[in-house]
């Protein structure tokens, strides 16, 4: 066995009474792609920040190229580390090319700024990932996805040993993670470890050569990828079989549609769009990112106008001017960003749930309350209560919590863009479940993704949208995986 | 992108405040024709320069996400403290020394603010108000509480040096004194520090995202505590050179005027949560504020109403770009959206 680059031995950590991490260990070779597989909530990202040292562990060593690390973050990165964050942890006050730079000259102890050099560094690094971004540009006004880019370039710029990346692909397209699954292998050919976390299984095995699962903030196994599939991997990680298959289910009732769009155009997005969305039933649109789903789903949501077309609300024609009539008339968005727009991260749980209802009359406290608690019950938002900040949930489990606020306003049409990104394979399961018992409960259900498993499990019909239009609509019953993967990517071919 | 040049452009704090100071100076020139003069540039320049130098000390703390409100103490204290040492021993000593005295013990009430702030982790407006209290009363309590005016002659002809005299439009003398150049020399290094120095750049990325910095390594700790030692030392550079300008040595001058400073500087462009701020911004800032007091002084203004209109600005100064800001990123979202 070569001499291992990273080495964790004997990790405890506990916050308070909550019990995070039991006696964990890890080693990384030269070359190796390891990943670091889990529920929501079983210790991933926390692990990574003891070995970042950017929080101490309890007890337990953290070695990077044989250098000891004791919760002290610079040492860490001067002995090779890098690590893309879940939350990105860039700057959002300072240039693209000022956030890739900074962590290299500050683990140089670069005594001067230079602004020529940061901007070097940072075009190079870019054109290295086939990323079209202004170096020039202050992060908070970039798009989610391409801050994530800029968190992976600051990563790769580092000149790492050891490269920690913890879901790194949520926010990018299939083009962008085969760029970065690119990149990965060639910096493996020359000696660099990976740790890698996700919860999009093809990428677990297309990226991995070994596996660590951690269940409840313990190695419940260890190997290399060839020894797991997609069912063990899910067993490891939940205890229990994970189903992936189709959820079972009468079929969806033939109601009068909530809302019907006709001949819905908007120019350079979609053209001719004809929807009918009725209560109880779940309709997945299911297509690339630029094919226009997005900007589609806004437009019912009044976010975007479209140039032409109708829409009808029970039977009557609407114009949603903005979000707010849209709401009013009963629809709810949740958006693909959310982890960076719509929570209050430094605000209790129960008042974030809590927040889009509140303008909805006047409720006790005790009874806002008791509604969080409901909904932590039900969407198995693992925390000790609805008294703790969000910030201390950890990624998935912050995803339920809006998930959890606009299933409270108990809307007619819930439009969902991604709502499973960042959830793990078991929880996925969970809130299929519960969406489509939403559905059935008589709401309308709209779920735009580009998860074509996610779309065959838990949809009753399935659209698919191709360069702004809607090339086929399915029975999700019927149609085969690859059938549809082939639909969805037809003109990405072509 | 023509629109969001322009949206930005009005979204810079700067443009608002410049843009209101022109207007003010030229309603000011419709009732006053000789006010659009060199001259009264000049005034302005020497009565601003307390405020430029405090300023661009509080720049640097609200950079990095905190912010100050004792420096006008430490400045009375550094600049009273060293007269009475200098008056007290009764030996001569060079100009500089004044200066330089003083701006060893404005850093040494700063290494206080930044021990509690930096090493600690306490608060900033808690730690910076408490020593506001705590370094004045000392300076009452311990120094001295009787005006200084017999102050040393090297003193008086420093005082007395210009740089430039001129008439203005009703014959009166306006100048600008020797002092002018600690304002330079400040200005000059604060704009190093911030703009060509890895330091620098750290006390944004605290500002920008506090846990972000000890991510990437940064000794967030280390770097507060500098951040208060440098504008403790900067605010003594401003209280000598208020006794100066005054020629004698008021123990209860300056404190009061914290708001004032502050104002300057929001004006300028930093923001109260953290990570902005320019040089330029802050320099501009204080000249519309020294404007806006002098001229609504000198036009009979009662004072109070000064404040209104400081507080107007402020309101519009900082509020309208943040309301130019988030109405061009929601039409820039839109936009994306419809790529
Ligand atoms: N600062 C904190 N204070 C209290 N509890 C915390 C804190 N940070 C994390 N936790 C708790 O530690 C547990 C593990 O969180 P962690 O973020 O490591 O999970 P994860 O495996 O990364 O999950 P995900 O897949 O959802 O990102 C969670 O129960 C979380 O609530
Ligand atoms: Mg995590």
């Amino acid at each position: 066995m070569a001499e291992p680059v990273l080495s964790m031995s004997g990790i405890r950590k506990a916050y308070g009474s909550v019990r995070v991490l039991e006696e964990v260990g890890l080693r990384l070779e030269p070359g190796e792609v390891r990943c670091l597989a889990g529920e929501n909530g079983s210790g991933k990202s926390t692990l990574i920040k003891i070995l970042s040292g950017v929080v101490p562990a309890d007890e337990g060593t953290v070695s990077i190229g044989g250098r000891t690390i004791a919760g002290d973050a610079r040492a860490a990165i001067a002995a090779g580390l890098s690590v893309i964050y879940q939350d990105f942890s860039l700057f959002p006050n300072l240039t693209v090319a000022e956030n890739i730079a900074l962590l290299k000259s500050t683990a140089a102890r670069e005594r001067w700024h230079r602004a020529r050099a940061d901007r070097r560094l940072a075009e190079e690094t870019l054109a290295r990932m086939g990323v079209d971004i202004d170096p020039a540009t202050l992060v908070e006004l970039l798009p989610v996805a391409s801050k994530q880019l800029v968190a992976i370039a600051r990563a790769l710029a580092n000149d790492a040993r050891v490269i920690v990346m913890d879901e790194p692909t949520t926010a990018l397209t299939r083009s962008e993670v085969a760029r970065l699954a690119g990149i990965v292998s060639a910096l493996k050919a020359q000696g660099v470890a990976f740790l890698f976390v996700s919860h999009k299984t093809e990428e677990v095995f297309a990226f991995c050569d070994t596996i660590t699962v951690l269940r409840d903030g313990r190695v419940v196994a260890d190997g290399t990828a060839a020894e797991f599939d997609g069912a063990r991997l899910g067993r490891e990680m939940t205890g229990r079989a994970v189903e992936t298959q189709r959820i079972e289910r009468a079929p969806a009732p033939q109601a009068p549609p909530f809302l019907v769009a006709r001949g819905l155009s908007r120019r350079g997005d979609y053209a001719g769009i004809d929807l009918d969305l009725r209560p109880g039933e779940v309709v997945s649109l299911v297509g690339l990112l630029g094919s226009g789903r997005t900007e589609l789903a806004l437009s019912l949501f009044g976010m975007v106008s479209p140039d032409e077309g109708r829409i009808e609300v029970d039977g009557r024609p609407v114009h949603f001017p903005s979000a707010i009539d849209a709401m009013a008339a009963g629809i709810a968005y949740v958006p693909e960003d959310r982890l960076t727009e719509g929570l209050f991260l430094d605000q209790p749980i129960a008042d974030n749930i809590n927040v889009a209802t509140l303008s909805s009359g006047f409720l006790s406290r005790a009874a806002l309350k008791r509604r969080a608690v409901e909904a932590v019950k039900r969407l198995r938002i693992k925390t000790p209560g609805v008294e703790p900040n969000v910030a201390t949930l950890s990624g998935g489990n912050q995803q339920r919590v809006v998930l959890a606020r606009w299933m409270e306003r108990s809307p007619r049409l819930m439009i969902l863009n991604g709502p499973t990104v960042g959830v793990d394979i078991g929880s996925k399961r969970e809130i299929h479940e519960i969406l489509l018992a939403l559905s059935r409960a008589g709401t309308a259900v709209l779920v735009v993704t580009d998860d074509i498993g996610e779309a065959l499990a838990l949809s009753d019909r399935i659209l698919v949208m191709v360069k702004g239009r809607v090339t086929g609509a399915f029975d999700a019953a019927e149609i085969e995986e690859d059938r549809l993967y082939a639909e969805v990517t037809k003109e990405a071919r072509a | 992108m023509p629109m969001r040049r322009f949206t930005n452009a009005l979204a810079s704090p700067q443009a608002v405040v410049l843009a209101a100071a022109i207007l003010f100076a030229l309603v000011i020139a419709a009732f006053n024709p000789g006010f659009l003069s060199l001259a009264t540039l000049v005034d302005l320049l020497r009565n601003s320069l307390v405020t430029g130098i405090f300023a661009l000390g509080v720049l640097i703390v609200l950079a990095s996400g905190g912010i100050d409100v004792s420096f006008t103490a430490i400045g009375a204290f550094a600049m009273y403290a060293t007269m009475s040492l200098v008056m007290g021993l009764d030996v001569p000593m060079p100009i500089l020394g004044f200066f330089v005295l003083s701006a060893l013990i404005g850093a040494l009430l700063g290494l206080v603010n930044g021990v509690l702030i930096g090493g600690l982790g306490l608060p900033t407006l808690i730690v910076t108000l408490g020593t506001l209290s705590l370094f004045r009363g000392a300076l009452l309590t311990f120094v001295g509480t009787t005006y200084i005016t017999n102050v040393p002659r090297n003193v008086i002809s420093f005082a007395r040096t210009m740089i430039l005299r001129l008439e203005n439009a009703v014959g009166q003398l306006v100048s600008l004194p020797l002092s002018f150049v600690v304002l330079v020399l400040v200005t000059l290094f604060v704009a190093f520090l911030m703009n060509l120095t890895r330091f620098g750049r750290s006390i944004y990325a605290i500002g920008g995202s506090e846990e972000g910095a000890r991510r990437i390594g940064i000794d967030v700790a280390r770097v507060k505590v500098w951040i208060y030692v440098i504008a403790g030392t900067i605010a003594g550079l401003a209280g000598m050179t208020h006794m100066t300008l005054s020629r004698m040595a008021n123990p209860f001058d300056l404190v009061g005027t914290e708001l004032n400073v502050i104002a300057a500087v929001v004006l300028g462009g930093a923001r109260i949560t953290g990570g902005h701020g320019t040089v330029t911004g802050t320099l501009l800032g204080a000249l519309v504020i020294t404007l806006i007091n002098t001229s609504l002084l000198s036009a009979g203004v009662p004072s109070y109403w000064q404040k209104v209109v400081v507080g107007i600005l402020i309101v519009l100064g900082t509020g309208l770009p943040i309301l130019i800001d988030r109405f061009a990123k929601h039409r820039e979202r839109l936009a994306r959206a419809a790529v």
